[in-house]
């Protein structure tokens, strides 16, 4: 447990009593950095938050400062910011625990963010499931109007923005950030064609930024102490440190805030305690189901999107599943095409119809009824439909199918009976 | 109860609904949340509740139809009192749902997605709850309940009326 000392941003209230005030907010810090901002230029705004490095930490990892500035300039259609707080990514919860924890940081990121982008009118989108982390949320907006930070003239600065929190009714493809507008507009969650892209055409057919939970949280950070300290503590693609939700069998399981340069053995045994006693480890996912898994001998990789995506997995929403010698992979892989079976949307063909099928095929070859073609199905299916469909969606359930299956091809060949 | 078959909001339900339809730039946007108040107040959304809140919205019942068999947490038809969804997915999966799942369906002696007979809970899995760092876990109404050993679901059940 000798993980180095670790700056902490995202965290540095997570233990103390009543974290989710304004009291206790604004004792350590809290709503200074939006002072700063009302004194600086919009555009100024969106220009420190591109030199932060800062990108998105919801899973696609995109420059958010770039996504703001792709609000069309001298629009004077209504402009919305949606927070997404749909999290469902399996393997992730970091969301949960800034909600619950750190309400006024994403509040206070969001009118920062709102005065860049000259937005009035902003949502947060909340998983429906999520009950508590809802209700704080929300009391921490109403504590927040009630001290004049949110509403008309906030803070003397003639810029008026409300909040409203917005609850989903459970369906992961809301997390998309299309399928989510689709929600938010009172539909089923579809996603949508892009382009247009929102920052276009997004929320009630207007100009609209979509930013997760985390990204907006560590824009206070930024404005308060700078670009170029959020850039340093990271790579030189990505700044900032992560909240990484690290599940499964480690010794202690949690939210762990490192900086995007920490490797993935770093982080399952110095921040961790490593892997439950008496076992070994055998693979990891690392950033959520939809990330292609890694082997026990390839976790010297470190955990921002470019380590990643260099080691052929992504980092997606920093979802770290441990796996010991007790997993079976083909059974993990019946519970994940079980997952993307059930959350496929069903607007496009090759989805709707390759998560049911190679779902049948996994619990098949568990069930010790696999055919010997069916391996070679798995992957062809799974290349064949990559890329085709509107969203990322299908993408992300081919990571896992492919992964797993070349991965791990002898465990599977053991399920399927020779004569088959 | 107020009657699903037979569905009315009252005067201040009625005002919350307007309340939230003005929260939006399309009063649509509201549709998810008055749904939500509407299972709250009938139980569940029947076609008849469909139909209801399809007229407050100036919306077809196709519409609202569509939308509410999309979701997971809307339910078509009545409940237990209490609704206890396990996660199945990955993390709890590895840490023991399975045994979680069976342990619920002796002790209720019910199927997955069944009532029990005198009302009182509905058992269901459901996809990641994202409380992974608790599995295996499940939701117990508003509430999350994790680290869950066949002792500890034994408790909870105990305390559900």
């Amino acid at each position: 447990m000798a993980a180095a000392a670790v700056e902490k941003v995202f965290t540095r209230n997570f233990d103390r009593p009543s974290s989710h005030t304004l009291t206790v907010y604004r004792e350590t810090g809290g709503y200074t950095a939006l002072g700063k901002a009302f004194q600086m230029q919009p555009a100024a705004i969106t220009e420190e938050v591109k030199k932060s490095n800062l990108r998105g930490l919801g899973g696609a990892a995109f420059p958010t400062g770039a996504k703001w500035s792709f609000i069309p300039k001298g629009s004077t259609a209504p402009k919305y910011l949606v927070i997404n707080a749909d999290e469902g990514e399996p393997g992730t919860f970091k969301d949960r625990y800034l909600m619950e924890r750190d309400p006024h940081a994403i509040i206070e990121g969001m009118i920062i963010a709102a005065r860049a982008i000259d937005s009035h009118l902003g949502f947060v989108y909340i998983r429906g499931e999520y009950v508590k982390p809802w209700e704080v949320v929300s009391g921490a907006v109403k504590e927040a109007y009630a001290a004049g930070l949110l509403g008309k003239n906030i803070q003397g600065s003639s810029f008026d923005f409300d909040i409203v929190v917005h609850r989903g009714a459970g369906a992961y493809i809301c997390g998309e950030e299309t399928g989510l507008l689709s929600s938010l507009e009172g539909k089923k969650g579809w996603p949508k064609i892009k382009p247009p892209f929102p920052a276009i055409k997004g929320a009630f057919g207007s100009p609209t930024i979509v930013n997760n939970v985390e990204t907006i949280a560590a824009v206070p950070h930024i404005i308060n102490r700078g670009a170029e300290w959020f850039a340093g503590l990271g790579t030189k693609t990505q700044g900032g440190t992560r909240l990484y939700s690290v599940s499964g069998h480690v010794v202690t399981p949690g939210v762990v805030e490192a900086p995007v340069s920490v490797t993935l053995r770093s982080l399952i045994y110095d921040h961790c305690g490593g892997i439950r006693a008496g076992h070994r480890l055998k693979a990891v996912v690392p950033g959520g189901s939809s990330a292609p898994i890694l082997t026990a001998d390839e976790i010297d990789v470190t955990m921002d999107a470019d380590g990643l995506k260099a080691a052929g997995t992504m980092i997606g929403s920093a979802g770290v599943i441990v796996m010991d010698e007790t997993v079976s992979i083909p059974e993990a892989l019946m519970v994940v095409a079980r997952f993307y079976a059930h959350e496929s949307c069903g607007q496009c063909t090759p989805c709707r119809e390759s998560t049911g099928w190679i779902y049948k095929i996994a619990h098949r070859i568990v069930e010790g009824k696999g055919r010997k073609e069916d391996l070679d199905t798995i992957l062809d299916v799974s290349k064949r439909g990559a890329g085709t469909t509107i969203c990322a969606f299908y993408d992300g359930a081919v990571g896992p199918y492919v992964s797993y299956v070349e991965k791990f091809r002898g465990e599977f060949e053991a399920l399927i009976p020779h004569e088959a | 109860m107020a009657d699903p078959r037979a569905p009315v909001f009252t005067p201040e339900q009625l005002a919350e609904v307007r309340r939230l339809q003005g929260l939006y730039p399309d009063k649509r946007g509201a549709l998810l949340p008055v749904l939500r108040l509407a299972q709250d107040v009938f139980g569940y959304v029947s076609l008849e509740v469909e139909e209801y809140v399809a007229g407050l919205f100036e919306l077809s019942p196709a519409h609202v139809h569509e939308v509410v068999t999309f979701y997971t947490l809307f339910f078509q038809r009545p409940k237990g009192r209490h609704v206890v969804s396990v996660c199945h997915n990955l993390s709890c999966h590895m840490l023991g749902a399975k045994s979680i799942i069976e342990h619920l369906r002796t002790r209720l002696d019910v199927e997955v997605g069944e009532t029990t007979a005198d009302g009182r809970v509905t058992l269901l899995t459901v996809e990641c709850l994202c409380a992974c760092e608790q599995a295996p876990m499940m939701q117990v109404d508003d509430r999350y309940e994790g680290l869950l050993t066949t002792e500890k679901v034994d408790r909870i059940l105990e305390g559900l009326r």
